[in-house]
C-alpha cells in the first residue's frame, strides 16, 4: 500500500513539474462580437484543461483585418491564432500562410462541421481554419405590420412578394419604412448584400474567362430593383446604413423588414434591447425562382499563422474552442440561445437547441448557400457574397462606392454600373487576369 | 486708454463664449452621458438627455472584461517617455536654432515640419518591417521612440518660438560671467522658458496619449495603451455604444483631469509671446 502512495505522490510531482514546463501563453487576435466576448470569459476552462494561458487582442473588424493581413504578410509573428473569415482563409491557405488543420484527433470529429462551412474554409479538401461561428442572411420582419398590411410571409418568399410587402408596410408619416437594407459602401457592407442579391437574379461577378459582368442585363435588373425598392420603401439616408444602423432602426420599430446576418436574430428578439422583441418573424432570404436565394454565407474562424512558435498550444486552443464540448459549456453557463451558431451538425440535432426560435431558419439559410456554386450561371470563383481572390476587397469597395452614390441619388444606376464595369476590368487586367 | 466694456456687451460675449465652449465639449459630454445609460437608452430615438435611469453597469462590464490598469500604465509610460525623450533632444536643438542660427536653420526647420506632411500610413510598412527586424514589435521602448519621433518636429518648433522671445543678451551676459553651455541652458534659459516648456510638455503628452495609428498598428497584447483599449470595444455587429462610451470615458478621464489642473500653464504657454 505504501508503495502505491509513493508511486502516486511521485506521479503527481512529475505531473506538477511537467505542466508548467509545457505551459505557453498564446496571443489571439479577435473581433468584438458577442460570441467572441463569451469565449474570452470562458478561457479559464481552457487554461484549467491544458495549463496554457491566453492573451486576447480584441480589435474592430476592419482594423483586425488590416492588422492580421499586415502581420501574416510580413511574418511579424505577433499572433499565434487569428480570427479570420471565409474570404481570407482560401487565399491565405493557398499561399501556405496558414497551418493546415489536417491532423485534428478523431474525437474532434471534423466531419461534424457543416459541409458549407467546411467547404468555404478549405483549399483542395484541406481545412485551414476551424469555424467558431457561422452565419447566413435571412429576412427578419415585423409580424404586426405584416398582418396590418393584410399579408402573410411565406417561409421562402420571392423578391416580388418582399417588394410588394415593403411598399404596403411603408408609412413614412409615422417613420415606418417597409424595408431596411445595407447601403454603406464597402466590400463587406453593401457589396456583400448586393452580390448575394445578384446571385438570385442570375448575375455573377465574372464569367469563366474572368471578364467582369456588370454590363450584363442581370446586374442591371438587380441594381434597378434595389434602387427602386429602397427609394420607395427604404429609410432616408440609407446610403450610410450598415449592419449597426439598420439594427438600431429595426429595434426602434422603424423597419417592416430587414434582410441581414442571421446573428441579428438574437439582438432583435432580446427584450432588453429591442422595442419589437415579441413581434419578429423570420423567413429565408428572397429568390426569383431561378434556383438561387439571395442569402450569403460567412464564418468567423480560428486559424494558425504559419510562423508561430507555439503551434501545439494554438492547435489545442482551436480544438477546445470549436469542439462540441465547448458548445455544451456555453449552453451550461449562458443558455442555448447564446451558443455560437452555424458550425456543427450535431448542434442542430440537439432537441434543446431546436427550441431556440431562430435555430431552424439559421440552419436552412446556411444550407441554402453554396460557396463553390454561388450563382445560377457557372463561375470560376469560390464565395457567395465575395470572390475569394486577393484583388476583390479593393475592387468591391470601389464598386460599392459607385452603388452607394447611386442610392444617394448622385448618379443613375446605369452610370454606376458602367463605372463598376470599367474599374473592375482595369483592376483585373492590372492583376494579370 | 482701455476701452469701456458695457455689462450688456460682457454678457453677450460670455454667453457666446460659453456656447462655443459647450459646442466643442458636447461630443465628450455625450460620451460621458451615454456611458451611464443602458444599451437600449443609448440608441433611443429621440435621444434621452439627463432623465434616464443612471447605471454603472457598463463600467462594471468593462472592468470585468479588460485589464484597464495595464492599458493605463502603458499609456502613461508611452506618453510620458516619449515626451521626456523628445524634450531632451529638442531643448538643445531649439537652443542652437534660436541663438546660433546658421544660413540653413530656416530650411532645417521647414524640413523637420515636412515630415509631418506625409500621412503616417505611407511609412507603415517600412517601420513595421524595421520593428520586426529589431524585435521591437509590441514593446514599450519601440513605441516610445516612434511616438517621440513623430512629435519631435512639433516640440522643436514650439520651443524654438518660445526661445526666440528670450533676449539673447541675457544669455550673453551669463556667458560673460563665465557660465558654461550646460549652465547657460540649465540655469538661465530653462527657468526663463518654463511656461513654454511646460505647455510643450503638456501638449505633447496629450498628443502622444491620443495617438491611435501607431499604437494600434505596432502593439498586440503587451504594450497596448488606452487607444487599443477603446478600439477593442468597437463592434461591427452589435450595438454596444454604452460600453464603448464607458471605455472611452475611462480612457480620456486621466488626461481630462490632467488638462483641468494644468490649464493655467497650458494657456499661459500657448499665449506666451503673443503680446508684443
Amino acid at each position: 500500500m505504501a508503495f502505491h502512495y509513493r508511486a502516486l505522490l511521485g506521479a503527481c510531482a512529475v505531473a506538477a513539474l511537467c505542466a508548467p514546463a509545457n505551459a505557453e501563453t498564446i496571443t489571439i487576435a479577435t473581433v468584438n462580437n458577442g460570441d467572441m466576448i463569451r469565449m474570452q470569459g470562458l478561457t479559464d476552462d481552457f487554461t484549467a484543461k491544458t495549463g496554457h494561458d491566453v492573451e486576447w487582442v480584441t480589435l474592430e473588424e476592419n482594423v483586425l483585418r488590416q492588422r492580421v493581413t499586415q502581420d501574416i504578410a510580413t511574418k511579424g509573428g505577433q499572433f499565434d491564432i487569428m480570427t479570420i473569415g471565409m474570404y481570407e482563409t482560401p487565399i491565405w491557405g493557398k499561399q501556405d500562410w496558414l497551418v493546415a488543420l489536417d491532423n485534428l484527433p478523431d474525437s474532434y470529429d471534423t466531419n461534424d462541421i457543416l459541409p458549407a462551412m467546411r467547404g468555404g474554409l478549405s483549399v483542395d479538401g484541406t481545412l485551414y481554419a476551424a469555424p467558431f461561428y457561422g452565419e447566413s442572411s435571412m429576412i427578419m420582419y415585423r409580424t404586426d405590420l405584416m398582418e396590418k398590411a393584410g399579408l402573410e410571409m411565406p417561409d421562402a418568399p420571392t423578391w416580388e412578394f418582399v417588394a410588394d410587402a415593403a411598399r404596403k408596410m411603408t408609412d413614412k408619416d409615422n417613420e415606418i419604412y417597409g424595408i431596411c437594407l445595407r447601403g454603406k459602401a464597402g466590400w463587406g457592407e453593401n457589396m456583400a448584400f448586393l452580390t448575394a442579391m445578384s446571385n438570385s437574379f442570375g448575375a455573377r461577378w465574372f464569367d469563366m474567362d474572368w471578364k467582369p459582368q456588370f454590363d450584363s442585363p442581370e446586374w442591371k435588373q438587380t441594381i434597378d430593383f434595389y434602387l427602386d425598392l429602397m427609394n420607395e420603401a427604404g429609410p432616408p439616408g440609407a446610403s450610410t446604413n450598415g449592419f449597426n444602423e439598420n439594427l438600431s432602426l429595426f429595434q426602434q420599430g422603424k423597419c417592416g423588414m430587414w434582410i441581414d446576418a442571421t446573428v441579428a436574430a438574437s439582438f432583435v428578439t432580446n427584450p432588453d434591447e429591442s422595442t419589437v422583441a415579441d413581434k419578429v418573424g423570420f423567413a429565408l432570404a428572397p429568390d426569383n425562382g431561378l434556383g438561387k436565394r439571395s442569402n450569403w454565407l460567412w464564418a468567423w474562424a480560428l486559424a494558425i499563422p504559419a510562423g508561430t512558435q507555439k503551434q501545439e498550444a494554438a492547435m489545442q486552443f482551436i480544438e477546445w474552442a470549436t469542439s462540441e464540448e465547448y458548445l455544451d459549456l456555453v449552453a451550461e453557463k449562458e443558455g442555448w440561445a447564446n451558443v455560437p451558431p452555424g458550425t456543427r451538425t450535431s448542434l442542430y440535432e440537439n432537441p434543446e437547441y431546436a427550441k431556440v426560435p431562430f435555430a431552424k431558419m439559421t440552419l436552412d439559410s446556411i444550407n441554402s448557400a453554396d460557396p463553390t456554386d454561388p450563382s445560377v450561371q457557372e463561375v470560376p470563383y469560390v464565395g457567395v457574397q465575395f470572390v475569394a481572390i486577393p484583388e476583390f476587397a479593393g475592387i468591391a469597395t470601389q464598386t460599392g462606392q459607385e452603388f452607394a452614390a447611386a442610392l444617394a441619388g448622385q448618379q443613375t444606376a446605369d452610370e454606376a454600373l458602367s463605372k463598376a464595369q470599367t474599374l473592375t476590368a482595369e483592376e483585373m487586367e492590372a492583376a494579370g487576369y | 486708454m482701455a476701452r469701456k466694456v458695457t455689462t450688456r456687451r460682457k454678457t453677450i460675449n460670455t454667453v457666446f463664449a460659453w456656447m462655443i465652449g459647450l459646442l466643442i465639449f458636447f461630443p465628450i459630454l455625450w460620451t460621458i452621458l451615454t456611458s451611464f445609460k443602458t444599451e437600449a437608452q443609448a440608441i433611443s430615438d429621440p435621444p434621452v438627455f439627463f432623465f434616464f435611469d443612471w447605471t454603472l453597469e457598463n463600467y462594471a462590464v468593462v472592468q470585468e472584461r479588460s485589464d484597464y490598469m495595464r492599458f493605463l500604465w502603458n499609456s502613461v509610460i508611452l506618453a510620458g517617455g516619449s515626451t521626456v525623450l523628445g524634450l531632451i533632444i529638442a531643448v538643445p536643438a531649439a537652443w542652437s536654432m534660436a541663438f546660433v542660427p546658421s544660413k540653413r536653420t530656416k530650411d532645417i526647420l521647414m524640413w523637420m515640419l515636412s515630415t509631418k506632411m506625409l500621412p503616417a500610413v505611407g511609412v507603415l510598412y517600412p517601420i513595421y518591417l524595421l520593428f520586426i527586424k529589431l524585435g521591437l514589435l509590441d514593446t514599450r521602448i519601440g513605441l516610445t521612440i516612434v511616438l517621440m519621433l513623430i512629435n519631435l518636429p512639433i516640440i522643436v518648433w514650439m520651443l524654438y518660438t518660445y526661445f526666440k522671445e528670450i533676449p539673447g543678451e541675457i544669455l550673453e551676459a551669463a556667458r560673460m560671467d563665465g557660465a558654461s553651455l550646460k549652465e547657460e541652458i540649465l540655469y538661465i534659459l530653462t527657468p526663463m522658458a518654463v511656461p513654454g516648456i511646460a505647455s510643450t510638455l503638456l501638449l505633447n503628452f496629450i498628443l502622444a496619449w491620443n495617438e491611435a495609428f501607431w499604437t494600434l498598428n505596432l502593439t498586440a497584447a503587451k504594450a497596448a495603451p488606452l487607444t487599443a483599449f477603446i478600439a477593442s470595444y468597437s463592434s461591427p455587429e452589435g450595438l454596444f455604444y454604452a460600453k464603448l462610451s464607458a471605455a472611452s470615458t475611462m480612457a480620456i478621464a486621466p488626461i481630462l483631469i490632467l488638462g483641468w489642473f494644468s490649464q493655467k500653464q497650458l494657456v499661459r504657454g500657448l499665449t506666451f509671446g503673443a503680446v508684443k
